[in-house]
């Protein structure tokens, strides 16, 4: 301490009771915002609702699913797509894009798959060809038995 | 009049008012030949105040939650006395609102208004906007129809872009993992209560911020400033804002009548975007942006890169006091200028283009 306590003294530079106060109120009021605060933090998430995963489902009729045409179907609680290709192989696809999370369509016209939020196309692999998307659209597994049209997913 | 002279006294004597009065009545507006740009931030205050009192009517009528909210919307435009009316003037006020938003920005961007020791009310004002389109965004969703619900999914998703908190704040703004009517209910509730709470409080700071320092008087006019008698505020300015109200009511009025805002088609989660699907005409200069990047750009996926020099671009704007050296001192410098020239052209060229269909 530059000119401070008178030298000799034993006043050292330790906390002043006017400090020690202060720092213990200013960390009871941290202390009590965090305590309120963390309630909210974890209040405005949602729980995990316990859902059965869905892996199989029955996507649709291959009576309802002519050549060069496309459905979408309900995969759980996401869309899927079906599609029956020009040459009537049937495949499944997330219905989801990879770029925003819009929900793509089967174009006849062009026989391929697009989205018409920001334009992005994939062809009928599934594969990103053009416009925005980064990354194919996930595949199904199609079984078809019968007129039933089944998909399983991480098959 | 002998009644209010009373009650004006009785006031007076409690609450000490006179001073006030005196403040308004000596409040004066400078006049030159860029005064006409004073009035914007008024107009946009006015269509705020339409969005309250006709949100504060919606609210009599509108259900929030997936399965009753597109019924009620149809049930006020079809049923309800002058629903179509209140609803259309709700709809095209915001939009009106948010252009009147932008002029005001551009043209206090223009007088170099932000420059010290306006700071505050340019931040402010920048945040103000923010606000805005959030009340655009989460209002959008709420009639629970078909272009709303994809462009929730869209726009909660590029939130979920964001580094560390990005899926955090998807499940808080979605309320789960998916756009579904827990997201409706959540939208409602940040557009009828926080977005309101949040936006007065605001805008009052913003006025109060105007009334401590006055209007600023662009560089390089100061002489014609000086020269001309200026506006006194109570009552010649407060009329003419209240001629440029009419204006805008007139506007808001013919929209509202002639072109009544479509309802479009209940949201379904299971079906396809539709074909044309657009945002509103205030995201386009950005969503135009977006859709031309191609999937990767130097190995990272385009929408990031565009994303992340939309937020760069948000965040040189607001910091525009500090980073125009020259504007501290008095004098802006050339380059924000410049800036500010292209930042004006580059938002309206894409969103007339965009409107003239030029991006497939």
């Amino acid at each position: 301490m530059a000119g401070g306590a008178m030298p000799g003294s034993n006043e050292g530079p330790a906390v002043s009771r006017r400090g020690l106060l202060t720092w213990l109120l200013g960390t009871s009021l941290g202390a009590t915002l965090a305590a309120a605060l963390y309630p909210v933090f974890r209040f405005v998430i949602p729980p995990e609702v316990g859902e059965a995963p869905v892996n199989r489902v029955l996507a649709g009729k291959l009576t309802d699913l002519p050549a060069n045409s496309g459905k979408i179907f309900r995969f759980g609680s996401r869309p899927g797509l079906l599609v029956r290709t020009p040459d009537g192989a049937v495949r499944a696809f997330s219905a989801t894009c990879t770029h925003l999370n819009c929900t793509v369509q089967y174009r006849p016209d062009f026989q391929n798959i697009w989205c018409a939020c920001h334009n992005g196309v994939y062809d009928l692999q599934g594969k990103n060809i053009s416009g925005p998307p980064p990354r194919p659209l996930e595949a199904y597994k199609v079984d078809v038995a019968g007129d039933d049209v089944y998909v399983t997913r991480g098959a | 009049m002998r009644i209010l002279d009373r009650l004006w006294r009785a006031l007076d004597e409690r609450l000490d008012l006179a001073p006030l009065v005196e403040f308004a009545t000596h409040k004066e507006v400078p006049q030159h030949r860029h005064s006409w740009a004073y009035y914007f931030g008024g107009l946009t205050m006015f269509f705020f105040f339409v969005q309250v009192a006709t949100g504060i009517l919606l609210l009599l009528y509108y259900r929030p939650t997936a399965e009753a909210a597109f019924e009620s919307v149809q049930f006020i435009v079809t049923r309800v006395p002058f629903g179509w009316l209140i609803r259309s003037v709700h709809s095209w006020s915001a939009n009106l609102m948010i252009l009147a938003a932008f002029a005001h920005m551009f043209s206090v961007y223009m007088m170099g208004s932000y420059a010290r020791p306006r700071e505050f009310t340019w931040w402010s004002g920048f945040v103000l906007l923010l606000l805005a389109m959030g009340f655009g965004f989460s209002g959008y969703l709420l009639p629970w129809n078909e272009l709303s619900f994809f462009a929730t999914r869209v726009g909660t998703d590029m939130v979920s872009k964001v580094p560390l908190a990005g899926e955090w704040l998807l499940k808080f703004l979605r309320g789960g993992e998916e756009v579904n009517g827990a997201t409706l209910t959540r939208f409602f509730g940040f557009h009828v209560a926080v977005l309101p709470m949040i936006t007065t409080a605001l805008l009052g700071v913003h006025l109060a911020l105007l009334q401590r320092q006055g209007m600023h008087i662009p560089e390089g006019l100061e002489e014609e400033a000086r020269a001309r008698k200026p506006l006194r505020f109570v009552p010649n300015f407060v009329m003419r804002e209240g001629v440029v109200w009419l204006v805008g009511l007139a506007a808001l009025a013919a929209l509202a009548a002639f072109f009544p805002w479509e309802l479009g088609v209940k949201a379904d989660p299971f079906a396809s975007a539709p074909a044309g699907i657009k945002p509103e005409w205030y995201f386009l200069f950005m969503f135009e942006a977006l859709k031309l990047l191609p999937a990767h750009v130097l190995g990272i996926e385009g929408e990031l890169v565009g994303l992340g020099v939309f937020s760069l671009a948000g965040l040189v704007w607001f910091l525009v006091p500090v980073l125009d050296r020259g504007s501290q001192v008095g004098h802006r410098s050339r380059a924000f200028v410049v800036l500010g020239w292209l930042a004006l052209a580059y938002v309206v060229s894409f969103t007339l283009l965009s409107f003239a269909g030029v991006f497939k």
